[in-house]
């Protein structure tokens, strides 16, 4: 029901789309660096990747280094698979016009 | 609606790019380091004249501890001001697009290239060592090369390119003894100039 015409609702927002984007080629990336690559505010990374994470595209590894806390995230295969969909709807939609 | 879909596929395309590729590196960095190695060839070439020694008539002398020296200072010099050029223009390139500079990219383009590059300069420390001055030229090459492909996976593919071509250069070099310093000239200055303009066109000139 959230998928229109192959196109993952879920994906629709630009900075879900750079978060799932940079990591399909990246192994793990922490919640600084993403923000870096996003330019985009903690509060707004934080509400997209709890978004994603609650729909089990990406996983999330909490640790301490020293005493801070470092939050990374990896892709799921689900979300592997579901961002590849939508990769290859968007591009069926534009080369069929 | 389709310009929206056109808009993030290139977002898509654009933040796999950011994310895993080191996308700063100038191709003027690559032709000010040709610059420098062909300055130093030609040097070396004379400092060896100097000595009374004729670099190409191939013969695998032991050279005399001074000369030595002053041939390890002069290639350490080259190295820096290569290095120096590398980073001033790299720098500049991440500023004008403003991409940050040190990223987990940047680490691990530079752990990669530096692994082979050590491992070969201690490799040719040790010919050094044994007197076997006739194969230093060809093995900086071939490790040089190493270092590129394995550090291209970060970066632009033409470096992994350039990085075939050093090998090949090397290995050759290695059969073709007491031209080492050509292939040299070639391999570090030639090359670098010619793929760093390539570059440059490819890349820098928006």
């Amino acid at each position: 029901m959230h998928i229109i015409q192959g196109l993952n609702k879920d994906f629709e927002s630009r900075v879900r789309l750079g978060i799932m984007s940079i990591l399909m080629v990246n192994d793990w990336i922490d919640f600084a660096e993403m923000k870096n690559l996003l330019q985009v505010t903690d509060g707004n990374l934080a509400s997209h990747t709890n978004a994603l994470e609650k729909k089990k595209y990406i996983q999330v590894k909490k640790e301490f280094v020293g005493k801070k806390p470092k939050t990374s995230y990896a892709i799921t295969q689900l979300g592997r698979k579901s961002f590849e969909d939508h990769i290859n709807s968007l591009e069926k939609i534009i080369n069929g016009k | 609606m389709s310009e929206k879909h056109t808009d993030d596929l290139a977002e898509i395309r654009n933040m796999m790019e950011r994310s895993s590729r080191f996308i700063s590196l100038s191709g003027l960095s690559g032709v000010v380091a040709g610059l420098a190695a062909l300055q130093t060839s030609v040097g070396v070439y004379f400092m060896f004249y100097n000595y009374g020694i004729n670099y190409f008539d191939g013969k695998r002398n032991v050279y005399p501890a001074e000369l030595t020296n002053r041939l390890l200072v002069y290639a350490s010099i080259t190295l820096i001001v290569a290095l120096a050029a590398g980073i001033f223009f790299t720098v500049r390139k991440s500023k004008q697009n403003q991409l940050p500079i040190w990223t987990r990219t940047t680490k691990q383009l530079l752990i990669a290239l530096f692994i082979p590059l050590v491992a070969g300069g201690i490799f040719c420390l040790a010919l050094l060592y044994h007197g076997s001055f006739y194969l230093i030229a060809p093995a900086t090459l071939v490790f040089y090369g190493l270092a590129l492909i394995n550090a291209g996976k970060y970066t632009y593919g033409d470096i992994k390119n350039l990085g075939i071509c050093e090998i090949i250069l090397g290995l050759i070099s290695m059969f073709v003894v007491g031209y080492g310093l050509i292939f040299w000239a070639i391999g570090f200055g030639i090359l670098h100039i010619v793929y760093g303009i390539v570059m440059y066109k490819k890349y820098d000139v928006v």
